[in-house]
C-alpha cells in the first residue's frame, strides 16, 4: 500500500483549475467553484499536515521510479507546514477576490490561473528534484505574470514589464546554475546530488554554482542588490493578487534557498559570510526605502524586503537554534504579509487612495475594524506576545552564540525601523483626521457596500488575523513545529535517508 | 495573404497535416515524437488555414474557442495521471499498460492518454496564443 | 566542437543580456530568445556530447554495452524549451500591449511605478 497523501494538494488545486477553465465567462460560478475548491484545498492540508506530524517525512516516486532516477515528492516537516499555510492564504485571498477583483479581471480566468499559481507553490515545496524544483518555479512565474498583468491598466503592465524582465532573468540563472550543476554532478535528485557534490574535485565550480543558485534565488526572494524589482511592480495589481505574492512568491525563494544550501550544497565560511553580509544590507536597504514612502502598498513592499533580511541572516547563522527562528518566522511572514496586502485593498476600497497624503480618520469612521487591523500590525512589529515577537527571541539568541554582532544589531533595528513605519502609518492612516479631498461618485466605497459584500472584505482578514494570534499565544506548538523543521534541515542525512531508502 | 494558391493549397494541407499530426501522437510511443510535437504539428495546420482563409474561417473550422482544448486536454492527462493511483494503488503517473496490442495503435497504456491531453493543451494554447497576437493587432 | 559549442554560448548569453539591457522594448525581447537559446545548448553542452548508441537496452539484455547518450540533458532541454516558448509568447503578447498602453517603447519612460505619491 503506497501513501498517495501527499500528492492530494496537488491534484486538488489541479482538478480546480481545470473545473473553472472550462466555465471561464461565468463568474459567479467561479467564484462559488474557487471557494469551494479553496476550502477543499485548506482540508487536504490539513491532512497533510497532520500525516507527516505524526509519521515523519513521506515520499511518493512519481510514476514508480525510485529515488535518484524518477521525480520523488517529498513531504518533510517544513514542506507540510508551507502547505499549510498556503493553503490558509489561499483560501483568504480567494474568498477576498470574489469581491475586490473586479468582474473584467475575473472574466479572464483570474481563478482558474490563482489555483494553477497555489499548485505550482504546493509542487514547489513537495517536489524533491532539482529540475522538477525549476519547473515548479517556471509555473508559479507563468501565472503570476498572468496574475499581474491581468486587467492591462497603464501602472500595471508598466509593473508587469519590470517584473516579467528580471524574474525571467532569474529562472534564466536558476537553469544555467542547473545545468553546470548536472554537467558536474550528474543527477538531479537533491538528496542523491547531496552525496555526489562533495566528491566533485573541481570544488571550485560547485562554489560558483552554488553562488549562481543563490543570485537567482536572491532575485526571486529579493535581496539586497537584487530587489528592485519588488517595490516598482507588488503595488500595481490588484490588493487580493499582490496579497498572495507577497505572502507566498518571495517566500518561495527563501524555502529554495534554505533547501539548496542546507540539502545540496555545504554552508561554507564563505558562503555563510556572504549570506550573513546580504541579510544585513537587505536588513538597512529595505527598512530605510519604506521609510521614505507614501503609498501604503509601497510601504508593506518595502517591509517585505526588510523582513527578507531577517531570514536570510537566520539560513546563513545555519544552527538549530537559528533555523527554527527562521522556521518560525517564514510561518509568521506568510500570513502577515498577505493580511498587510488584505488590509491595503480594504484601505483603498474605504478611501479611494493609497497615498497616506489624501487619506485618513479611519479610526473615527471605523473604529472596530480599526482594532481588528491593529492585531496584525502590531504582530508585524513583534510586540509580545503577537506573533513577529518569537522568531526574534530565537534569532538573537543564535546572533549572539555565533558573535554576530552586526546582524544582531540590523535585527534590532529592523524591529525598530518596522514600529517607526507602523507607527507612522498608524497615526497618519487611522488618527489623523481625514484630509479634504473630493469624492469620486463613480467609485463605490466600502460603506455603500452591501453587507454580504462586507463580510467577504473582512472574513479574511479575521481568519488571517486568528491564525496570527494563534501563532502568538500558541507559540509554544509553533515552537515545537519549527524546532522539528530545524532538527530536519540541520541534519540533512535525515532528509537523504528519507528519500533514498524509501525506494 | 489570401492567394489562390496558397488558399487551395490549405485546403487540402488541413487534414493531411492533422493526419500528420495524429501519426507523430501515435509514433510517440516506441520512436521519436509525441504529444508536444504533434500538437505543435496540429497547430501550424490551423495557422496555415487561417493564414489562407482569415482567422474567422478557422474558427468556424475549429467550432470550439482554442481555449476550450487546454481544461480537456489538462482534463485527460489528469485523469490519466491520477488513474494508478484510482485503479491500482500505484504511485501518481506510473504506466498502466494494456494486455495485448491493437493494430496500428499498439499497446494502449496510461501514457497514450497522457500524450493525448499534452497534444490537445498544445494545440489549445498556441492557438490562443496565435489569435490573441493576431487580433489585437 | 566543446569549443565551438562553448564559444557560441558565451556568445549567445553576451549577446542576450547587453540585449535585455538595451531601452527598446522589442530588443528586450530578442535578449530573453537569445538568452534562453543559450541556457539551453549550454545544458546541452554540459550533458556531455558523445557519439553513443541511443540508451536503449535491448530485449534480450539486463545492461548497454559501450558508449550510449545520456538522455537527460534532452528531456530536460525539451522541457526548458517549452517552458521559455510559454514565457517568450507571453512576453510578445505583454509587450504589445504594454505598447499600446503606454505609447512608448523606450524602457527608460516606464518609470511611473516607481514615484513617490
Amino acid at each position: 500500500m503506497t501513501n498517495h497523501i501527499i500528492t492530494l494538494p496537488l491534484l486538488v488545486n489541479l482538478f480546480i483549475s481545470i473545473i473553472l477553465m472550462f466555465y471561464w465567462r461565468k463568474v459567479r460560478l467561479q467564484k462559488i467553484v474557487s471557494v469551494a475548491g479553496s476550502v477543499l484545498g485548506l482540508a487536504v492540508a490539513i491532512l497533510v499536515f497532520i500525516h507527516v506530524y505524526q509519521n515523519g517525512t513521506q515520499t511518493v516516486a512519481s510514476g514508480n521510479w525510485s529515488a535518484p532516477f524518477g521525480i520523488v515528492l517529498v513531504g518533510d516537516m517544513l514542506a507540510a507546514t508551507l502547505i499549510l499555510l498556503t493553503a490558509i492564504s489561499a483560501l483568504a485571498v480567494s474568498v477576498f477576490s470574489t469581491v475586490a477583483v473586479i468582474n473584467a479581471r475575473l472574466r479572464f480566468g483570474y481563478f482558474s490561473v490563482f489555483h494553477f499559481l497555489i499548485l505550482g507553490l504546493n509542487g514547489a515545496f513537495l517536489t524533491g528534484d532539482i529540475f522538477n524544483l525549476y519547473v515548479w518555479f517556471e509555473i508559479i512565474i507563468i501565472s503570476s505574470f498572468v496574475l499581474i498583468s491581468i486587467g492591462g491598466e497603464k501602472n500595471q503592465l508598466e509593473g508587469a514589464v519590470k517584473y516579467f524582465t528580471l524574474n525571467f532573468f532569474a529562472s534564466m540563472i536558476f537553469l544555467t546554475a542547473l545545468g553546470i550543476l548536472y554537467g558536474l554532478a550528474g543527477t538531479l535528485n537533491m538528496a542523491d546530488l547531496s552525496a555526489k557534490v562533495s566528491q566533485i574535485d573541481n570544488q571550485v565550480l560547485v562554489e560558483v554554482c552554488a553562488i549562481l543558485f543563490l543570485v537567482g534565488f536572491g532575485i526571486k526572494s529579493a535581496v539586497f542588490p537584487l530587489y528592485f524589482w519588488l517595490p516598482a511592480s507588488y503595488h500595481t495589481p490588484p490588493a487580493a493578487v499582490s496579497a498572495i505574492f507577497s505572502g507566498l512568491l518571495t517566500k518561495v525563494g527563501v524555502y529554495a534557498m534554505i533547501r539548496v544550501f542546507s540539502v545540496i550544497f555545504e554552508m561554507t565560511p564563505f558562503l555563510q559570510t556572504l549570506l550573513m553580509v546580504i541579510a544585513v544590507l537587505t536588513i538597512f536597504s529595505g527598512g530605510v526605502g519604506s521609510l521614505i514612502q507614501n503609498n501604503i502598498r509601497k510601504v508593506f513592499s518595502y517591509l517585505i524586503i526588510c523582513h527578507i533580511g531577517f531570514m536570510i541572516g537566520g539560513l546563513a547563522m545555519f544552527t538549530k537554534v537559528a533555523i527554527a527562528g527562521v522556521a518560525f518566522y517564514l510561518i509568521h511572514d506568510i500570513i502577515i504579509k498577505t493580511n498587510l496586502f488584505l488590509i491595503a485593498g480594504l484601505i483603498f476600497r474605504m478611501k479611494a487612495s493609497s497615498s497616506m497624503r489624501k487619506i485618513g480618520g479611519i479610526y473615527s469612521n471605523y473604529p472596530k475594524l480599526s482594532l481588528l487591523i491593529s492585531i496584525p500590525l502590531f504582530s508585524l512589529i513583534g510586540i509580545p506576545p503577537l506573533s513577529g515577537f518569537w522568531p526574534k527571541i530565537s534569532l538573537i539568541i543564535a546572533s549572539f552564540e555565533l558573535k554576530h554582532y552586526w546582524f544582531f544589531g540590523a535585527l534590532i533595528f529592523g524591529s525598530f525601523i518596522t514600529l517607526v513605519i507602523i507607527a507612522r502609518l498608524w497615526s497618519r492612516v487611522f488618527w489623523k483626521e481625514q484630509p479634504k479631498m473630493d469624492s469620486n461618485p463613480k467609485f463605490n466605497y466600502f460603506y455603500q457596500l452591501s453587507k454580504f459584500d462586507k463580510m467577504r472584505f473582512v472574513l479574511p482578514i479575521v481568519l488571517l488575523t486568528i491564525v496570527t494570534l494563534y501563532i502568538g499565544f500558541g507559540a509554544e506548538h509553533i515552537q515545537e513545529i519549527s524546532t522539528r523543521i530545524a532538527e530536519e534541515i540541520v541534519n540533512k542525512d535525515l532528509y537523504i535517508n528519507a528519500v533514498l531508502k524509501s525506494s | 495573404m489570401k492567394t489562390i494558391i496558397l488558399q487551395t493549397a490549405s485546403n487540402y494541407l488541413l487534414p493531411v497535416l492533422l493526419l500528420f499530426s495524429v501519426f507523430i501522437l501515435l509514433r510517440g510511443h516506441y520512436l521519436p515524437g509525441g504529444g508536444f510535437v504533434g500538437g505543435l504539428v496540429a497547430a501550424i495546420a490551423f495557422v496555415l488555414d487561417a493564414f489562407a482563409n482569415g482567422i474567422n474561417e478557422t474558427k468556424r473550422v475549429l467550432k470550439f474557442h482554442p481555449g476550450y482544448f487546454m481544461p480537456v486536454g489538462l482534463g485527460i492527462a489528469f485523469l490519466s495521471a491520477i488513474s494508478p493511483i484510482v485503479l491500482a494503488d500505484l504511485p501518481i503517473m506510473t504506466g498502466l499498460w494494456a494486455d495485448g496490442s491493437i493494430p496500428v495503435l499498439g499497446t494502449i497504456g496510461s501514457a497514450l492518454f497522457f500524450d493525448t491531453g499534452v497534444y490537445l493543451v498544445v494545440i489549445g494554447a498556441a492557438l490562443t496564443i496565435i489569435f490573441t497576437i493576431s487580433e489585437s493587432a | 566542437m566543446e569549443i565551438l559549442l562553448a564559444i557560441m554560448i558565451g556568445f549567445l548569453y553576451a549577446a542576450g543580456i547587453y540585449m535585455i539591457m538595451r531601452r527598446s522594448i522589442v530588443k528586450l525581447i530578442l535578449g530573453i530568445v537569445l538568452l534562453g537559446n543559450g541556457v539551453n545548448l549550454l545544458i546541452f553542452l554540459l550533458g556531455r556530447i558523445t557519439k553513443g548508441e541511443p540508451p536503449i537496452i535491448p530485449g534480450t539484455e539486463s545492461v548497454i554495452e559501450g558508449l550510449y547518450a545520456d538522455p537527460i540533458p534532452q528531456a530536460l532541454i525539451l522541457t526548458a524549451i517549452v517552458i521559455s516558448f510559454g514565457l517568450q509568447s507571453f512576453a510578445i503578447i505583454l509587450v504589445k500591449r504594454a505598447y499600446k498602453v503606454l505609447g512608448t517603447d523606450d524602457l527608460d519612460q516606464l518609470n511611473t511605478t516607481d514615484e513617490n505619491s
